[in-house]
Formats: structure tokens, C-alpha cells, sequence
């Protein structure tokens, strides 16, 4: 009975914060998605970065561990903005192979990039001393990391729902998502609207990428390592719906390490068996079906 | 980028002297580089295996981005044939494919009932699952060993396979070639303009009485059937399979090289694939980090500035020069 007590808080704990990383690394592409229905799959690069220039400021610089990870995320947000002057603009209403080739380029320019400026191996987080801590949960021990980022998950999902739920901003967001075409028509400047949604949505990604460190380690193919994942959720949550985000994040992140868990040998299978039902039974409600075959 | 645009119609005699020339540079590969046939083996096993992806890719537009699983199925029964006594190279070669086509078979229901980035997903979770199954099922493939050994029965029962890949070359230059006029034919006949006019307007297609989902079943079959082939004719030239004849990076790979040389172009495939392997060969000395600097590159240059690959810039420079001919439309 114990054992079933501790299994469940292992997989809840570590399932939840994995999740929450999940949800903070995939929700901007999931907004983007919804907004200007661009497959970007490049989104990885954002988180990645996030961690690696949050790492480096900690172990380089000396930084706190918050500073670093505030300015990692002003960074990545500065950054995404670029890259979508240069590349995204020229891609809205491309078709979606030609969208996913040019992600995948910018994705493989990332990755060398990374690769070039932080080196081949797996860089890991140093945490600070309150959070690798262990308090006793359920008759657990556990890291109160874990806590932290679920804790942190929760306040973003929630701050989030105000975002969007309660704000001007937010009532346009909504807006654009429904119906760009007549959002644009009654004076709402979708293009600055896309561009900030989607700095946010780095800035978020570089969040989990940095505060996920050490649940996702970082390594240059990080980018291409959890894009199945970050599709997954984009996939499942239909368009622009961040609450639905959420929830399939810590869905699958509690689905996976359950799988990893009870069958450490096989148990990786279990989340692509998840989505390969979730296709065959949903297929064709899906985003970006205009046509059903 | 997939869509054929109107251009002058190249003569005939243009079209057979571009592919005889093309056939005659393959032939003379042989004469030309004795040291790098196996190099050369692996570009025309390649060439097969992206000609394939542009069947179902440029001409049908299904979006596999998981086509390495037939590759692989094909490279598997290839080597487990030879090592359960069946040891015959041109049967074993289509047996194979047929298992790869049979597999298409039996997950196209769920790969063409959607489009767009659910397809990408679904053939990507497909080829990630079969990645894992192949690794995990060591027993049958050994894992991450690979199987090697795998010694095919001669040629026709004459031709020996040899230590310097002269007979490897020859009976993959053959394969590519039957299959390319396979190939041709079949997007030539009444299938392949319907799998076009899929591609562009599968609603339309229906109006007019067209099974979408039948044609693109045969394409998708067909397309898996000849990935298969490829991966056994993989297997039987290196006489080795390891598990990156299934890895998402082949397919991928596939990818790059189809758009590189123009995908729903029959001859995209033939040029993007050397081209491409060609120069990853003088790159092979580099971190392979720094080569995605010029993968990554490549895609993006591609995508912005030359839609069509190589052949819509060559298709761009001759509607240039307008000619008094009335222009159609063509893909080659």
C-alpha cells in the first residue's frame, strides 16, 4: 500500500513538473499556431537557447539564479522577434511543407549554432541550495524543484488565463484567433499583435528551457530531441486554446514518466501509442484539415 | 513549391537528350571514379529512395515525414532473407518491397485521412515507434549492432559480388533505372495526373467522381514498395543494415535532397540526391554540426528564394526566354 502511495506521488510529482516544462516550453507555438497557423519547427530553438544563455550566465558571469534566468528569457524574446522579421513574415499563408522545410533549416541553423557556441556536450544546471533541498511529501522524498516548477507553472498558467481572459490584449488575441480577416477589418493591428504573441511565446519557451534544465537536459539537439514532444501538444490542443495546452502538457508529462515508470524498458513507447490513438479516433477534427480526405 | 508551373514545354528531343546525357554521366561514373563506387552505389540506392518520396511527396502530396520506415522494413527483410537460406538478390529485393508496401498498406488509412501538420505528425510517430521497435527488438535486428554478413547468392548466378563494389554499382544503377521508368509511366498515365489534381484540389477531385482516397492509396503503397526496394538493394550492396536505414534522419535527409533538386519534379529526385551526397562527402571531415550550418542553409535558401529547387530555377530561366511555342504544362 505504501509502495502504491509512493508510486503515485513519484509519477504526480515528476509527471506535473515535467508537464509544466512541457506546457512553458510548447505554449507559444501553440498560440502561434492559432493566430497565424505558422508549423514552426523551430520552436525548440527558443527554449534551447533560453537554457543555454541562463546556464552561462550563472556559471560565466555569477548571476542569480533568477536574474539569469530573467535575462535568458529577455534575450531569447529579443531574438524571436528578429527572426520573425526576417523569415516568419514571408511565410504566413506559405503551404505547410514549405513552412516546416524553412523551420526545419532555421532549426538546423540553431542547433550548429548552439553547438558552436556552447559546445557538443550535454551542459547541466547548476540549481541553487533551496532547491535541491529534499522535503517529504506522502511519504516521499522529493526535490523541492520539482515543487518550484510546478508551483512556477501553475502561476504562468494562471497569469496566462488573466492575459487572455481578462484583458484588452487578450480580447484581441481571442479575436485574431477566431477570425484574423475581420479582427484586421475592425482595426486591430494583427500583425503587431502576432509579433508580440510570439515574443511572448519565446520568452515563455526560454523560460521552461531554462527552468527545465535539469528535467530536459540541454544539449544542441535539444531542439529536434523534444519537437515530437512540443508537436504533440500543439497537435492535441487545437487551435490557440492555451488552458487546453495546459492540460494536455500535464496530461502527457504525467502519461510518459507513468510509461517510463512502470516499464523502464518499453515504457518510452507509451506516449507515441497515446498520440497515435488520439489521431486514429481524431484525425479528421483536427486543425489544418480544411479538406477531410 | 510543389506546383508545376507554366513554362515552355521542352522538346522532345530536349528531354531524351537531357536523359540520355544524364544516364551516359551515371554509366561513365563507373569509368571515371573506380575508387568511389561504393560512394556511387549509395547515391543511386539514395536517388531510389527520393525519387520514391517524390512520388507520394511532390506528385501526390502526402507529407511523409517518416518515409525511412519502408527503407528500413525493406533493409531488414532484405537481410533476414538472405540469412533464412533465401539468398537470391533481384527476388529478395522485390519481396521486400513488398513488405513495405504492405506495411504502407496498412497504415495509409490513418496517414491519409488527415493533411497538413496531423499528417507530418502521424508519419513521424510512426517512424519514431518503428525506430524503437527495431531497436528494442534485438533479437531480430540486433539492435544497435546491426546485422552484418549478409551475403546475397551472385547476380543472375554469374556476376560475383566483388570487393571493389563493380558488381554492387551495375545492379544498383539497373534498379534505379527500372524504377525510374516505372515511375514515369505510372505519373504519365491517367493515376498520376489524378494524383496531381489530389495534390492541388482534392475537393475538386471528388466533384468529379475521382476516389481521393483510392488513388492516393496506390500512390502510397506504390511509394513504400519502391522505399523497400531501395532499402534492400541498401542491404544487399553493403551486405550490412544498421538502424539508420529506419532513422527519422534519413528521412529527412530525403527531404532535403528532393526539394533541393524540385519536388513533383520526376527528375528532382536524380539531381538533388548527388548533388546533395556528393557534397556531404567532401564534408564528411567536419563536426557534423557544422554540416547543418549548410543543411539548415540550404532549406532556407530553397524556401525563399527558389521554389522548385534546382529544376524550377532552370524552369525559371527558360520561360525567360519566351518561345513561339505555346507554353503547357509539364514536370520534368
Amino acid at each position: 500500500m505504501d509502495a502504491l502511495v509512493s508510486g503515485l506521488t513519484f509519477v504526480g510529482i515528476y509527471g506535473l513538473s515535467y508537464g509544466m516544462i512541457l506546457f512553458l516550453i510548447s505554449v507559444g507555438l501553440v498560440m502561434t499556431m492559432g493566430l497565424v497557423r505558422v508549423v514552426n519547427m523551430a520552436h525548440g530553438v527558443f527554449a534551447a537557447f533560453g537554457g543555454y544563455i541562463a546556464v552561462a550566465l550563472m556559471n560565466s558571469a555569477g548571476l542569480p539564479y533568477a536574474l539569469a534566468i530573467v535575462l535568458a528569457c529577455a534575450v531569447a524574446g529579443l531574438g524571436s522577434l528578429v527572426v520573425e522579421r526576417l523569415f516568419f513574415r514571408r511565410l504566413y499563408g506559405a503551404s505547410e511543407l514549405e513552412q516546416a522545410l524553412l523551420t526545419i533549416g532555421l532549426a538546423f541553423i540553431g542547433i550548429a549554432s548552439l553547438n558552436l557556441l556552447f559546445g557538443a556536450n550535454v551542459v547541466s544546471a547548476t540549481l541553487p541550495a533551496p532547491l535541491t533541498a529534499n522535503i517529504d511529501l506522502l511519504g516521499r522524498s522529493v526535490q523541492v524543484y520539482r515543487v518550484f516548477v510546478i508551483v512556477l507553472g501553475f502561476a504562468v498558467v494562471l497569469s496566462l488565463w488573466y492575459a487572455i481572459d481578462r484583458t484588452t490584449f487578450g480580447a484581441r488575441l481571442r479575436a485574431c484567433v477566431d477570425n484574423a480577416g475581420m479582427a484586421e477589418a475592425v482595426g486591430i493591428n494583427v500583425r503587431r499583435l502576432f509579433a508580440i504573441s510570439y515574443a511572448a511565446g519565446s520568452c515563455l519557451a526560454a523560460l521552461g528551457g531554462a527552468v527545465g534544465a535539469a528535467i530536459l537536459p540541454l544539449e544542441p539537439i535539444y531542439p529536434f530531441k523534444y519537437l515530437v514532444l512540443i508537436l504533440m501538444v500543439v497537435v492535441m490542443s487545437g487551435k490557440g486554446q492555451m488552458m487546453l495546452a495546459a492540460a494536455v502538457s500535464i496530461f502527457l508529462g504525467v502519461v510518459d514518466t507513468a510509461g517510463r515508470f512502470l516499464y523502464p524498458e518499453t515504457g518510452s513507447f507509451l506516449i507515441y501509442m497515446v498520440l497515435l490513438v488520439y489521431l486514429i479516433v481524431r484525425g479528421n477534427t483536427l486543425i489544418h484539415s480544411p479538406v477531410v480526405r | 513549391m510543389m506546383h508545376s508551373t507554366l513554362v515552355p514545354a521542352p522538346r522532345r528531343w530536349q528531354t531524351w537528350l537531357a536523359a540520355s546525357a544524364y544516364w551516359l554521366v551515371a554509366v561513365a561514373v563507373y569509368f571515371l571514379f573506380p575508387r568511389n563506387l561504393s560512394l556511387a552505389s549509395s547515391i543511386l540506392v539514395m536517388s531510389m529512395f527520393v525519387l520514391s518520396l517524390d512520388l507520394v511527396l511532390g506528385f501526390a502530396g502526402i507529407v511523409s515525414f517518416g518515409h525511412a520506415v519502408f527503407f528500413g522494413i525493406g533493409a531488414y527483410a532484405a537481410a533476414l532473407l538472405v540469412l533464412n537460406g533465401y539468398a537470391e538478390p533481384i527476388t529478395g529485393a522485390l519481396i521486400s518491397g513488398a513488405f513495405a508496401g504492405a506495411f504502407a498498406l496498412i497504415i495509409s488509412p490513418v496517414v491519409l485521412r488527415v493533411s497538413g501538420l496531423p499528417q507530418i505528425m502521424v508519419t513521424l510517430s510512426f517512424a519514431v515507434i518503428l525506430f524503437e521497435v527495431a531497436n528494442k527488438a534485438v533479437w531480430l535486428t540486433k539492435g544497435d549492432d546491426g546485422i552484418g554478413g549478409i551475403e546475397p547468392l551472385p547476380l543472375l548466378g554469374v556476376f560475383k559480388w566483388t570487393a571493389f563494389g563493380q558488381t554492387q554499382f551495375w545492379y544498383a544503377l539497373g534498379w534505379l533505372f527500372v524504377i525510374f521508368v516505372v515511375v514515369r509511366q505510372v505519373l504519365a498515365s491517367p493515376l498520376g495526373l489524378a494524383l496531381q489534381g489530389c495534390r492541388e484540389n482534392a475537393q475538386r477531385m471528388r466533384f468529379i467522381g475521382t476516389s481521393v482516397v483510392g488513388k492516393l492509396t496506390m500512390a502510397y503503397v506504390l511509394s513504400g514498395f519502391v522505399a523497400g526496394i531501395a532499402g534492400a538493394v541498401s542491404t544487399q550492396t553493403t551486405k550490412f543494415v544498421g538502424l539508420d536505414a529506419m532513422s527519422v534522419d534519413r528521412s529527412i535527409d530525403a527531404l532535403v535532397m528532393l526539394v533541393l533538386g524540385g519536388a513533383g519534379r520526376l527528375w528532382g529526385a536524380l539531381l538533388g540526391t548527388p548533388i546533395y551526397m556528393t557534397v556531404r562527402q567532401f564534408a564528411a571531415q567536419w563536426n557534423p554540426f557544422h554540416w547543418m550550418f549548410v543543411v539548415g542553409g540550404m532549406l532556407v535558401v530553397i524556401v525563399m528564394l527558389a521554389r522548385g529547387g534546382l529544376l524550377g530555377l532552370v524552369e525559371q530561366l527558360r520561360s525567360r526566354k519566351p518561345r513561339g511555342s505555346a507554353g503547357g504544362v509539364h514536370h520534368g
